[in-house]
């Protein structure tokens, strides 16, 4: 049994209803983080396993630049979670809604 | 063999990523990410592409992965992150619908018959000799951009981390609850 582009494909399905589970339903925002690698990671698998499949090699250079861009996300994103929880004492999002709405 | 490698890989991928999505402890949360990092670099080793697979490796389970351990410095890590989670069942509903609906968008075009590769490598190169290849002439300026966007978001990075950073915050919370400091605030 071969392994074809699908097989590649509901696995990126999977783990990306997976990381998007994870961001719906999560409440502390160091784990929507973490929920939202796992989504950059299942977009990458489709990119490269398209990539691979047609012989097109962009494919594999946007993953690289996704896993960049994902490098200084990371970077900035624990410089303003540092902040909060500096400020607040909590990453806990029903503890840091202060609009009165 | 590609098969067992496939499964394995693939099994082992998403329980690691249900155990980050639904883990209490941050810290569970986050080996098991980082395991789940490793285990995509063996899928794209898989598929042969090889240079992917070892930056995947480098960057990111070396470099994110590290730099979010040091962030936990910071945090108070030990502590189960408690959370109110309302309607389970809505959230998987929701989820499960777009991401079928997403994959089935961006799949559709890559199926069909009629696309043709547009950026193919020289015949005889290998994996990594045909991306640098490609990078340093067709993504020469996306490539000289990320490296400025790199080199910013080291500098933001570094601002936004570094400020009172001569106090320890066990120090700055000491007695004062949390929660009802909040309170006070609002």
């Amino acid at each position: 049994m071969t392994i074809g582009l699908s097989h590649y494909l509901i696995l990126s399905a999977i783990l990306f209803s997976v990381g998007l589970a994870g961001v719906l339903r999560r409440k502390n925002l160091l784990m929507l983080f973490f929920a939202t690698e796992i989504m950059l990671n299942a977009a990458n698998i489709a990119f490269a396993a398209i990539s691979v499949h047609i012989g097109d090699l962009s494919g594999q250079m946007f993953a690289l630049f996704i896993i960049a861009i994902a490098a200084s996300e990371v970077a900035v994103g624990l410089g303003l979670l540092i902040l909060i929880y500096k400020k607040y004492g909590t990453l806990d999002l029903d503890n840091l809604s202060i609009m009165k709405g | 063999m590609e098969a067992i490698a496939f499964y394995t890989f693939s099994i082992l991928i998403t329980g690691l990523f249900l155990v980050t999505v639904f883990s209490r402890n941050i810290l569970y949360a986050m080996s098991s990410l980082a395991a789940g990092m490793v285990l995509i670099s063996g899928l794209f080793f898989i598929m042969r592409a090889d240079f992917l697979g070892a930056v995947q490796l480098v960057v990111y389970s070396g470099a994110i992965m590290a730099l979010y351990a040091f962030g936990m410095m910071f945090f108070d890590a030990t502590r189960d992150v408690k959370e109110k989670n309302s309607s389970a069942s809505s959230v998987f509903l929701l989820s499960g619908i777009s991401a079928v609906i997403l994959v089935a968008i961006f799949a559709a075009p890559a199926i069909g018959e009629h696309i043709k590769p547009l950026v193919t490598a020289a015949k005889g190169l290998d994996n990594t000799q045909a991306i640098g290849e490609i990078l340093f002439t067709k993504y020469l300026i996306p490539f000289e951009v990320a490296a400025v966007m790199l080199l910013v978001a080291m500098v933001a990075g570094i601002v936004l981390a570094s400020k009172k950073m001569d106090q320890s915050l066990s120090e700055i919370y000491q007695d004062a609850d949390p929660e009802n400091e909040l309170k006070e605030q609002k």
